[in-house]
């Protein structure tokens, strides 16, 4: 009786069809879920496994038999007898074409070492759309009016090459690296934190993530979790620890360690994923999979770790 | 410390939501009792859907949306203030800068621009300075399309703390008078009866037939008119029949897609108990199209009626109008209507006396296109930014608020109380096998009398452009644009394409929303496909990447073949015009990304525009 | 911790995390979990999104309470009363579940007798809850089908905390909203580890797994394994112990990872008791305050980052801390210590690893037995009890009392009888505010770890204040003033808070160099429990007519 009691009903297995092979996969699972499960190697982007899929990036776009246009496989449930192609020239091409799009207007160099290979493997190519423009001066692109139209200068490519915005000491928001996938939005609202300290702000291109008024953050309702890190796919926003460090080319990823622990503060115990660099702790992230976190941190368990290292070559400084 | 509002802002929201009652949501006492027990949570914030109007009150009212303003909203409606400034810089209409009272919106699309509208900027400009400038309490900006194509060139006006006002044939003596602080202009009227198929006769008028007739304020008129006989036979059909009714007339959809409305009303009408809404999509934003708000100005009680009987047959006990934010004259006629069918027992608890609950509510749009899109138009109405949903689930399932909703453009509807008058046989009998019933054409451009034509499914473009009176004396006809910027242009070889659902689909030409847009020899079509490009850039929401970037750099490559400095030769640009097109149309979330490639494309492919590189 | 002990035996929280989601009523009484427990809040968070409704009790508007459906502000000090009258209101509409009582509870009628006089009148007095909220509340809680109730220090760090605990029990079995998925009654922990401390033994009663030292089973048990004899007697509790250090009864003291110093109520007395003993032992990754008065420190390795081992959160989750650093200087690891002192106290431990420490554990904890190392690791921790290693762990507690076999089901659980007592520092003309404590988000206990990171969140200590307090008092933001107990005197700026109402006052614990604010608490406590009462202190609040210099505690920037 003092056992788990299981809540949801067993789940259907669904017959469908991936590339012309037959499979099954458990009913309320998207086409993303059954080509993984299948070995079908899928680009994503705004996609992550503990937010609600926004299927904004589009990259992730397969062909179903029936449907007019390409269906995004992260959001997308499978259906008994579905026909899924990924690798037609349709996919291809649209594959390839939104890695252009992302690549010729922001900084992806920082995504994962996964997007540089599929951007290869698709053969992008995002000089093909000109020259990038010059970077805009600090906050330009967050006066830009929704449907007040500026001429595009025919000699560049628009791009949203902007300063980086260092406004307080925890971490950083370079939004020249932003591919608006929207995570950063949603880890700050109703899917973790519910602190909307952010959100998307004006329309189409000159969209971008904003706190009201574009205040900085210590004017906004920020608190700091910094679970808009923890999903960010693109460096965009990152600990000022390995921005400064990247600056001063002491980041080393292979020189790195993750160990897992327990957060040292309250008593919910979340599990801290601490990457270590020379003894000293560069960054905490969370298991995206656990069921404690959920991959979320407090400000405390993400930040908090610097007392630990206080201590070192100073032992006899009395704390505050 | 936070902002605070200005006792100005504070009215300006305390109009449309009453005073605050506690504390906690503004009011700037606290009672003892606020201080031991608060109610919030889920009901708090499920006023979320209050959002846009509360920010149209501050930039009516103020004129802009001030930070403490903005606060005070946000306080009111419990919505973060990120959120709310997320959904403020979405709409074009609102401004979170402090800008002149009067701003004044030229129309320099592409009906208006070649009919006074680029030379009105130009005066604009002389006379007031570069667009946004301040020019003594007021500014102009250029404007997509207003919707008032039969009237070129239009502007739109806002006026803080002053009504809103629309005005076609523009000139900067108008506008001049319209930004004067002692102006008396209230809502520019001039809007003249729709054109009709015969101006002498009225009698093969079905869906306009009271456009111009009735006394638009007047529900007893309406009703002398016939208004309200399609809801009392309604209710005496049953929501069934009267569901299997709009299904033998096969009435198809005439906001674009031409999804058959009976199916629509049945899948809303079967889901399991629960709220269901049905709206009435009256954001019409496509440029060229204004024979909605043709409807709505001349026969709004008709929209009203029509949007009853929606209810009834889904099953719905609220319903939603939303009308476009640029639609002044539009708004207060419907508001009126609304409110005097409230009076006249004929929406609220006991509808024209049958024991049924059906209301409306009206909501404005604040300037975004997008929101036409059925999805956006739901977000929109929730208080958030009008970006579209990913379908499925679509709209009979998940609609707006998660709940089951039909949603209807105002020309279906009433097309719903012709069905009903004339009954499913008689009405399907009109058109053709595949189009039946009558449709609405909205003719502008270079056409000797622009307006709205109503025409039995099956007329063809020519037939459509000779109602029209035709091109004017001395010029030729040149191009046709066809369902506005997201549908495309035809040559003069097209000229005798049947407008019906079906051939259309066969002959690759779109219905859209009825636009038939006329160009003669002056026209610049490389202009033109610049103008819609930019239109497409300024309108995508930016969710998608497919949109949001691909409607930048379709209009780059084209301003490069423009400026003759393509990146390799011209043919290779329209190569990337077309890869671009491509991905667009075919990983876009909803309609406007699939279709912002449509008429750059027919111009190059039918038209021939850019045929040996930059026109 | 007692309060859960005593009823069902098992002094934990009844609920999984995940369980949260799917909560059709909570009741936040005395817990700001938004600041406090932030990650817990999720789990809310998503629950409310799913449709659960939300009530916060709590005297403050906190920022938990800002997402409540309901909010009550009641007195300090008075959740008894509410508990009390909410249980009359239930009772009296029959909306009590009758068959679980029957089947599972025992001393009802005595509990039935001692909330009778509490009438939503009465309870609307004492409490400043108007009736009708009340009988809301109570209805709610009564018909959910799924309710939970979780609590944290506003609830135990009261002079009565164990019967504040045990008047929520109450409420639990009186509706049966305990031992089925998606019921039940939490305590949060406001501690690393505190969950595992008392799993392991660290109180003064319980061996480890919540076994009684005072039964001689089970202390023969342990004394074969550990091969000594234990001492049969139950021990002291932290109160206790200060009081035995008065008496002189206690003249040696060694502290693991504590600063009793400046987190103990009334540290005027603190500081004097702990210059009188014998000897002081410290074992701390800081030189503390505590540490600063020791005869002896012993600089130990961080439990978090620079150790392994286990720790157990507040669904009774053990879980696996691993070594991410290599410890500074001569600091070495907990269990190397320990070894070593008893090497010089003449027991040969070797030098055990976590592992081994665990595998003994397991031996003598039966709640603990199927918790091997690997399985720790591979299902990211398990919850307590898990008594064999095919046994997934279990996701909620006491399911058992719905057993109609008694083998099965084991001891019911009793009602407990509890009387409203109010708090014992008592407002009068010359104290007549209520200061109450708690924590921020981004600060923790005595600042000694988060006064590390530069959070942008941070501020100095401040007194909050109603803006009607501040406006009568002709008290702007910002301005400092000194506030008086009936045993000390802080100096602290003004902050105008809006969470509080006129007459409240808030201040933290967390700058302790910079306002002692425990100058000012008093250390009544709780007999059962030994927690001590920082909730409710009696102030007033004097305008400073200079500006401050430092004294008695307070002062400094």
């Amino acid at each position: 009786m003092s056992q788990a009691v299981p809540l949801d009903r067993p789940r259907r297995l669904l017959d469908l069809e991936i590339d012309g092979r037959t499979t099954r996969a458990p009913e309320g699972a998207t086409i993303l879920d059954a080509c993984r499960a299948e070995g079908v190697d899928t680009p994503t982007m705004c996609y992550a496994g503990n937010l609600t899929p926004v299927n904004a990036c589009r990259v992730c776009m397969v062909e179903v038999e029936g449907s007019r246009v390409l269906v995004p496989a992260c959001s997308r449930p499978v259906e008994d007898g579905m026909k899924v192609q990924t690798d037609t020239e349709r996919v291809r091409h649209s594959r390839k074409l939104v890695m252009e799009f992302l690549a010729s207007s922001v900084d992806t160099s920082l995504a994962s070492t996964d997007w540089l290979r599929w951007m290869g493997e698709y053969g992008a190519d995002p000089s093909r759309y000109g020259a990038a423009m010059e970077p805009m001066e600090t906050g330009e692109r967050d006066e830009r009016w929704a449907g007040h139209h500026h001429d595009p200068d025919p000699t560049i490519a628009e791009t949203v090459a902007q300063p980086v915005k260092v406004d307080n000491e925890l971490y950083v928001r370079d939004y020249e690296r932003c591919v608006l996938c929207y995570k950063c939005v949603e880890a700050c609202g109703v899917d973790a934190q519910n602190t909307f300290a952010i959100a998307v702000a004006g329309r189409g291109f000159d969209a971008r993530i904003s706190t009201e008024f574009a205040v900085p953050l210590d004017e906004s309702a920020c608190v700091y979790c910094g679970n808009c890190i923890g999903v960010c796919p693109t460096g965009a926003l990152m600990f000022k620890s390995e921005h400064d460090m990247r600056a001063e080319e002491t980041w080393d990823e292979d020189a790195q360690t993750v160990t897992n622990t327990i957060c040292p503060y309250c008593g919910v115990g979340c599990e801290l994923e601490v990457h270590v660099q020379d003894n000293e702790i560069v960054k905490v992230s969370s298991p995206e999979d656990h069921s404690v976190t959920s991959g979320h941190l407090c400000i405390k368990g993400r930040f908090g770790f610097s007392y630990v290292q206080s201590r070192r070559g100073r032992d006899d400084r009395r704390p505050r | 410390m936070e902002a605070a509002p200005t006792a100005e802002e504070r009215a300006a929201v305390d109009g449309l939501l009453g005073p605050p009652e506690t504390g906690w949501v503004g009011a700037t006492e606290r009672s003892a009792d606020d201080l031991r027990v608060v109610r919030a949570g889920r009901e708090a914030r499920e006023q979320r859907h209050l959002l846009l109007p509360a920010l149209h009150a501050l930039q009516a009212g103020v004129g802009w949306i001030s930070r403490g303003g903005l606060n005070y909203v946000c306080q009111r409606l419990s919505v973060p203030p990120a959120e709310a400034y997320g959904v403020a810089t979405f709409y074009a209409m609102f401004s979170v800068e402090e800008r002149p009272a009067n701003v004044v919106h030229v129309c320099d699309d592409l009906a208006c621009r070649g009919a006074g509208g680029l030379a009105l900027c130009g005066e604009l400009e002389r006379d007031a300075g570069p667009e946004g400038a301040d020019a003594g309490g007021w500014t102009w900006v250029r404007s997509p399309c207003l919707g008032m194509c039969e009237q070129a060139p239009a502007v739109f006006a806002q006026r803080a703390g002053r009504p809103e006002v629309a005005l076609g044939g523009a000139t900067r003596e108008t506008v001049a008078e319209v930004v004067a602080p002692d102006s008396a202009v209230i809502c520019a009227g001039g809007v003249g009866a729709p054109q009709t198929a015969d101006a002498g006769s009225r009698d093969s008028l079905r869906l306009l037939r009271r456009a111009g007739v009735v006394d638009p304020t007047s529900i007893d008129d309406y009703r002398a008119h016939g208004g309200y006989e399609a809801l009392r036979a309604a209710y005496e059909m049953g929501p069934g029949r009267v569901i299997e009714a709009i299904t033998e007339a096969k009435l198809l959809g005439r906001g674009g897609a031409a999804f058959p409305t009976g199916v629509k009303w049945q899948a809303v009408s079967t889901q399991p108990a629960g709220p269901r809404y049905v709206v009435c999509n009256a954001d019409e934003s496509e440029p060229g199209t204004f024979k909605d708000r043709v409807v709505m100005e001349q026969d709004p009680f008709a929209v009203v009626e029509s949007l009853t009987v929606a209810g009834f047959a889904c099953g719905a006990d609220r319903g939603f109008v939303y009308i476009r934010g640029e639609y002044p004259l539009a708004t207060e006629r419907m508001e009126h209507a609304i409110g005097e069918a409230r009076r006249h027992g004929s929406l609220g608890d006991d509808v024209m006396g049958s024991g049924r609950t059906f209301d409306i509510e009206l909501r404005r749009g604040a300037g975004a296109y997008i929101c036409g899109e059925e999805t956006a138009l739901f977000n929109s109405l929730e208080g958030k930014r009008g970006e579209p949903r990913n379908k499925p689930p679509f709209p009979v399932t998940f609609g707006v608020f998660g709940r089951p909703t039909a949603i209807n453009n105002v020309e279906t509807l009433i097309n719903v109380l012709e069905v009903l008058r004339i009954g499913a046989d008689a009405y399907a009998a009109i058109g053709t096998e595949g189009s039946t019933g009558p449709r609405l054409f909205c003719l502008s451009g270079a056409v000797e009398r622009p307006g709205v034509y109503e025409v039995e499914h099956g007329a063809t473009v020519r037939d459509l452009i000779a109602l029209a009176g035709g091109v004017p004396r001395g010029s030729t006809l040149k191009a046709v644009l066809l369902g506005g910027a997201a549908g495309g242009f035809v040559g003069p070889d097209m000229l005798d394409a049947r407008l019906t659902f079906e051939d259309a689909r066969q002959g690759g030409y779109t219905l859209g929303s009825g636009v038939i847009m006329v160009f003669d020899e002056r026209a610049d079509l490389v202009d033109l496909c610049l103008r819609i490009a930019r239109f497409f850039r300024d309108e995508s929401c930016g969710q998608c990447v497919p949109c949001r970037v691909g409607t930048v750099r379709q209009e780059e490559a084209l301003h490069r073949l423009v400026a003759g400095t393509p990146i390799g030769s011209a043919q290779d640009e329209l190569a990337l015009i077309d890869e671009v097109a491509r991905v667009m149309r075919d990983a876009s979330i909803c309609g406007l990304g699939q279709t912002a490639a449509n008429a750059v494309q027919s111009a190059i492919s039918k038209l021939g525009v850019f045929d040996g590189g930059a026109a | 911790m007692v309060g859960l002990a005593t009823v069902f035996g098992a002094g934990g929280g009844t609920s999984s995390y995940e369980e949260v989601e799917h909560v059709d009523l909570m009741m936040l009484w005395g817990s700001n979990a938004r600041a406090a427990h932030p990650i817990y809040f999720h789990h809310v968070l998503k629950g409310i999104h799913k449709g659960m409704r939300l009530i916060v009790v709590d005297p403050r508007r906190t920022e938990s309470a800002e997402w409540g459906d309901l909010w009550l502000g009641l007195d300090v000090g008075t959740d008894i009363a509410l508990s009390n009258t909410m249980a009359r209101e239930i009772i009296v509409n029959d909306l009590h579940h009758r068959a679980f009582i029957e089947l599972a509870t025992t001393d009802f009628d005595d509990y039935v007798a001692s909330v009778m006089d509490w009438t939503l009148e009465r309870g609307a007095e004492v409490t400043g809850i108007p009736a009708d909220v009340i009988r809301e509340v109570a209805h709610a809680y009564a018909k959910a089908d799924r309710a939970m109730i979780c609590w944290t220090l506003g609830i135990t760090e009261h002079h009565n905390a164990a019967d504040n605990v045990l008047a929520l029990i109450n409420l639990g079995l009186l509706t049966g909203h305990v031992g089925t998925y998606g019921s039940g009654l939490n305590p949060l922990r406001g501690q690393n580890n505190v969950q595992g401390g008392g799993d392991m033994g660290a109180i003064p009663h319980h061996l480890t797994g919540f076994q009684e030292v005072e039964n001689d089973v089970v202390r023969a048990r342990f004394e074969q394994e550990w091969g000594s004899k234990i001492n049969p007697k139950k021990g002291w509790h932290l109160s206790q112990m200060f009081e035995a250090m008065e008496e002189g009864e206690l003249t040696a003291l060694y502290v693991i990872g504590e600063n009793p110093a400046a987190s103990e109520a009334d540290n005027q007395r603190t500081h004097k008791l702990l210059a009188n003993l014998d000897i002081l032992i410290v074992q701390d990754i800081f030189l503390t305050h505590t540490a600063e008065m020791a005869d002896v420190v012993l600089p130990a390795a961080n439990s978090a980052f620079e150790s392994e081992g286990t720790v157990t959160n507040s669904e009774r989750r053990v879980q696996r801390v691993r070594p991410a650093l290599q410890p500074p200087g001569n600091a070495r690891d907990d269990i190397w210590i320990i070894a070593q002192l008893a090497a010089r106290l003449g027991h040969d431990w070797g030098d055990p690893s976590a592992h081994d420490v665990w595998e003994e554990v397991r031996r003598l904890s039966p709640m603990h037995a199927g918790m091997a190392w690997e399985r720790l690791e591979e299902l990211g921790g398990i919850q307590w009890p898990c008594p064999d290693d095919e046994h997934p762990g279990t996701t909620f507690l006491h399911g058992r009392l719905w057993s109609e076999d008694p083998a099965e089901q084991g001891r019911k659980a009793p009602f407990s009888v509890v009387l409203y007592e109010p708090p014992v520092d008592e407002l009068d003309e010359d104290y007549p505010f209520r200061l109450t404590t708690g924590r921020r988000l981004d600060s923790y206990n005595t600042g000694v770890q988060t006064g590390e990171y530069t959070s942008p969140l941070r501020r100095e200590e401040t007194l909050d204040m109603s803006p009607e307090d501040a406006e009568r008092l002709r008290l702007r933001e910002g301005e400092r003033v000194r506030v008086l107990s009936r045993r000390g005197e802080v100096v602290a700026p003004v902050r105008l808070a809006l969470g509080l109402r006129p007459g409240l006052l808030f201040m933290t614990l967390h700058f302790p160099d910079q306002v002692d604010v425990n100058n000012l608490t008093i250390d009544a406590w709780d007999p059962k429990s030994g927690t001590a009462e920082f909730k409710a202190t009696a102030v007033r609040v004097e305008k400073l007519e200079e500006p401050a210099v430092a004294s008695g505690g307070g002062g400094g920037e």
